[in-house]
């Protein structure tokens, strides 16, 4: 898929104001786009706005709460704090892209949905994510005291904190023969 | 229509899984596809609304350069108070909170003017190019120093009991105890203390953020996320100076509000309901982080004072409590707060003679609002602290003490004038007390602490009693619209609002009950004001009680309605139908539920019907202080084991085991969720949430890398929630169902007392180190250092029992 419009919809009195664009191509959830932006969109914007994968939540702005994160070459990376163009032939996954495309949900997925591991949602598909790179890290130990050491940039104020531990170790399972 | 849709094969039967249906969101949530207001397609004539904030904590407003602003790229629109048709207000009871500033600056964050550019950071650009002209004045930045100069936002008001044990009233009204007659008093015992109390950033996950569409019949639609759309639509109405009936605010979600999208939310309608109406496009108005947290309201802090005096056993005979809650600049929903902490002054506790006054505080900073508890947990703390000081002096467990202080059946009237009428909080704590391993847990920490001179352990089992209802009384009323379609599917609205409690999840769940039909027939859609309308805010826990009652009502109508039809048309005994499984039966008949709603249509019976409800026998007098402000109480427990460390003062939760009162659950796989959360949430509050401001009156902590909400490393490794069986609600309630969305966060005060018993420890539980909230790090260690250097070899000094 090839999209060209503009970086933004801004019209810039001052042309020297108007950054460069450049050509970025990102494979998004197995789907390559090629995308003309700014330099200093950051990737979380770029899904959001320009290609309206809109899963992926602005939280805090500062890569400090996780809503944002997305799998970046399979590390879970915040797309807040990443300029798109240094996503620049990057495979990334979001959550959009968790599922198979027929539908049946990722591991992850069905487990936060077995164990009722959000609240209000708002934070659940950068957890998904997050839980989804450290489950396929082999670097990481599958204890409890690991997992939540790994999971710690997901904030949720909900405070679902418990199921969506419990998910985690349920997908473990599934995914790895966990305990 | 003239031919019907075939009806669809019944579904199967869901009657053993309903009761712990999954969130009705479930599948959006963990597929992303769930929207917020932030998520929706642009509009193709699109602005996006930035605000430029006041930079002084009060100063008179002498002007605004905004040239540079208007001249900036992409801007369409600049609005300032003197561009605003209608009344420049957006408080929610009393007015103060001007939409935008108009002659002073009364908060550091204030909003002064906006900008509509055609991109949020084009808007956000021109914001900063704009000229405040202001002159600062003296600013009120001390919640205690404002009480001393009478700098109120609204009077003070008195709880205030004698009981037959006052001084002097003893003899003449002998009648009135309910104490063991002839008990003598004993030896007098009083503790006194204050308590710093700190505020709290709501830190939803989804900020504030509203999105208005002009439409072409001068119209306005708001989709906001907030808890309370037809206050939106009101607000609206009056600032745009247009009639109610021309403004729909709709609310499909919210990623997270816990009060703070109760009042805090009606700005940000206005703003882009004045934005869209004046520019005859659609406005999106999403608040960045920074200026959410300088912007909005937060929980009050209260600074209080508390003074008692007991009997040999700990038991209290006078009880004098004062409140000051800090408003911040306007009353806002301060009243209520206020007054909610004040009921709750004597958390589950018999409080003898008592006096409690509540101050209204008013300095320069954000108004303070609605935070899950609604002042309530700020009410019990005092009171708990005093628990705890009355142990230490006696040389009792803190534990027994709270036991020995509870409403019984013989003192169950509270110090304004309710009577208890469901005694569950001793057996809930005698049950937990040995689910939890209280007493050998006891001994285990005891003696762990005398072994290890570092590391201190500390325990706590406190209650919770919470009432519920609104202490307006007016609110406690609801709406519902139900209609049924000819394929039997099922379709409820009502005013509730849906921000991840599962609200929308129990009222489906109370309808498909209603009909005892398959959950996967009964589908809700988003709040909107046009559908019900006059609705009370999701607030005050109140949501399934309400909305769920008047889900019901309007369910029952259909199901008289449907049972009139075929107690008529198949000849059946009306008295023998009932809905079972999907069917409507009766003896050797049945129909399915599918087929009865066709022939219903084709009968030409009406397959829709609102619903109502308002909550009976809550009353209360301001004037006396007396009356019964709420419909029941919830209670809860809960024990929670810490761990400090005396040399950096960093402290660890080990281990929390709660019991707590939802009568019959309507989903007890949502309270459970409900009930861990408000833990948590409590539990950052009383210890890592800290607000800074500077000396001037700004906010430092604007963001999550300087205010800390709990992490997933903060959830205890040992968590055990259960819920009290086999004690419905004593009042008619949903089902015999209690709210749930605050009471647990009170459960939370366990984990400050635990802290606090850890620090006794230090010594060997002589004293009862004050320890202010939040009890950061930092307080732990200067808690610990003030013990180290008071202390000698010897016992405590007399009086360093109270901090």
């Amino acid at each position: 898929m090839v999209d060209t419009t503009p970086a933004t919809a801004v019209q810039h009195a001052d042309p020297a104001a108007t950054p460069r664009l450049h050509d970025v191509e990102l494979t998004i959830n197995g789907q390559t786009h090629h995308l003309s932006i700014e330099p200093n969109v950051v990737l979380l914007d770029a899904l959001r706005e320009r290609l309206g994968l809109t899963g992926a939540k602005k939280g805090c702005d500062h890569g400090q709460c996780g809503a944002c994160t997305v799998l970046v070459d399979g590390r879970s990376m915040n797309s807040c704090l990443m300029l798109a163009s240094m996503a620049d032939g990057c495979d990334i996954t979001t959550v959009e892209g968790l599922a198979k495309p027929d539908g049946t949900l990722h591991p992850v997925q069905q487990a936060f949905l077995e164990h009722d591991a959000y609240q209000c949602g708002y934070c659940t598909a950068g957890q998904m994510m997050s839980a989804t790179a450290i489950l396929n890290d082999p670097s990481i130990e599958r204890t409890d005291a690991s997992i939540k050491d790994a999971m710690s940039g997901n904030i949720c104020r909900c405070g679902a904190y418990k199921n969506i531990h419990d998910a985690i170790k349920t997908a473990d399972a599934r995914l790895n023969g966990g305990e | 229509m003239r031919k019907l849709i075939p009806a669809p094969a019944p579904l199967p039967s869901d009657a053993a899984t309903r009761h712990s249906a999954p969130h009705d969101s479930a599948v959006a949530h963990v597929t992303g596809r769930a929207i917020y207001v932030d998520d929706l397609p642009a509009h193709a004539r699109m602005g996006y609304l930035a605000v430029g904030l006041s930079p002084h904590a009060h100063a008179r407003l002498d002007g605004l350069t905004l040239d540079a602003v208007r001249q900036s790229p992409g801007v369409i629109d600049v609005i300032t108070a003197a561009d605003i048709p209608g009344r420049n207000e957006v408080g929610a009871v009393y007015p103060g909170d001007p939409l935008l500033a108009e002659r002073e600056l009364r908060y550091a964050g204030q909003p002064v003017f906006a900008v509509v550019a055609t991109d949020l950071v084009s808007a956000r650009r021109a914001v900063d190019k704009a000229v405040i002209h202001a002159t600062p004045l003296p600013a009120s930045l001390d919640a205690v120093e404002a009480i001393a100069q009478g700098l109120t936002v609204l009077p003070v008001h008195h709880h205030e009991r004698a009981t037959p044990l006052d001084r002097g009233s003893a003899m003449k009204n002998n009648t009135q105890t309910r104490e063991a007659p002839g008990e003598a008093p004993a030896a007098s015992h009083c503790v006194s203390g204050t308590l710093s109390i700190g505020g709290q950033e709501h830190f939803y996950l989804e900020g504030q953020i509203a999105q208005a569409e002009a439409l072409d019949d001068d119209g306005i639609r708001i989709l906001t996320s907030s808890q309370h759309p037809s206050e939106v639509q009101k607000l609206v109405a009056e600032v745009l100076d247009r009639p109610l009936h021309s403004i729909v605010a709709e609310v499909r979600r919210m990623g997270g509000g816990f009060g703070g999208k109760e009042s805090q939310a009606a700005a940000l309608g206005a703003m882009a309901a004045l934005a869209a109406a004046r520019n005859h496009c659609t406005v999106r108005f999403r608040l960045p982080r920074r200026d959410d947290m300088l912007m909005t309201g937060k929980r009050h802090p209260f600074e209080t004072h508390y003074e008692v005096t007991t009997d040999d056993r700990g038991i209290l005979r006078d009880t004098t409590i004062s409140l000051i809650g800090n408003c911040g600049h306007s009353p806002d929903l301060s009243e209520g707060v206020v007054d909610r902490a004040m009921f709750h002054a004597d958390n589950a506790y018999y409080l003898g003679n008592a006096r409690v006054t509540g101050h209204r505080a008013m300095t320069h900073t954000a108004s303070n609002t609605a935070f899950r508890g609604f002042g309530g947990p700020q009410g019990m703390m005092p009171i708990e602290a005093a628990m705890d000081d009355i142990a230490r002096r006696l040389g009792l467990d803190p534990l027994d003490v709270r036991k020995r202080n509870l409403y019984t059946d013989q003192k169950d009237e509270t110090h304004y004038g309710q009577r208890l009428d469901q005694h569950l909080i001793g057996p809930l704590i005698d049950q937990l007390e040995k689910q939890s391993d209280y007493r050998h847990r006891r001994q285990a920490i005891t003696a762990f602490n005398q072994e290890n001179p570092i590391i201190k352990r500390g325990l706590a089992l406190t209650p919770v009693k919470f009432g519920i209802s609104f202490t307006a009384q007016h609110l406690n009323q609801a709406g519902a619209l139900l209609a049924i379609y000819t394929d039997g599917s099922v379709l409820i609205n009502h005013g509730g609002t849906e921000m991840g409690q599962g609200l929308h999840t129990k009222v489906c769940q109370i309808v498909a009950r209603v009909f005892d039909i398959p959950l996967g027939r009964v589908r809700i859609s988003a709040t909107r004001t046009d559908k019900v309308p006059n609705t009370s805010p999701t607030a005050a826990s109140s949501g399934a009680d309400l909305n769920g009652m008047a889900a019901r009502d309007a369910a029952l109508t259909l199901r008289a309605r449907l049972l009139d039809l075929a107690a008529e048309q198949y000849r059946q005994p009306r008295d023998s139908l009932t809905f079972s499984d999907g069917q409507l039966i009766a003896d050797g008949w049945s129909m399915p539920w599918e087929a009865l709603i066709q022939a219903a249509y084709l009968k030409r019976v009406p397959l829709s019907a609102t619903g109502f409800y308002s909550t009976p026998t809550i009353h209360y007098d301001k004037t006396t202080g007396k009356g019964h402000p709420f419909f029941y109480y919830a209670y809860g427990a809960a024990v929670s084991e810490v761990e400090i460390d005396t040399l950096t003062g960093e402290h660890r939760l080990r281990r929390v085991d709660i019991l707590h009162d939802v009568g019959d659950s309507l989903n007890p796989a949502i309270d459970r969720g409900q009930i861990e959360g408000g833990f948590i949430q409590g539990a950052g509050w009383l210890t890592t949430e800290e607000l800074k401001w500077d000396d001037k009156g700004t906010l430092l902590t604007t963001g999550p890398a300087t205010y800390k909400i709990p992490a997933y490393s903060d959830t205890p490794p040992v968590f055990n929630v259960a819920l009290l069986e086999g004690h419905p609600c004593s009042q008619a309630t949903i089902y015999r169902s209690k709210a749930v969305g605050e009471p647990p966060f009170m459960l939370a005060l366990s984990v400050w007392s635990a802290l606090r018993d850890a620090l006794s420890s230090l010594t060997n539980y002589t004293t009862s180190p004050a320890l202010d909230v939040p009890a950061t790090p930092e307080r732990i260690l200067l808690a610990v250092e003030a013990i180290k250097s008071a202390s000698t070899p010897a016992a405590c000094p007399e009086g360093a029992d109270h901090g």
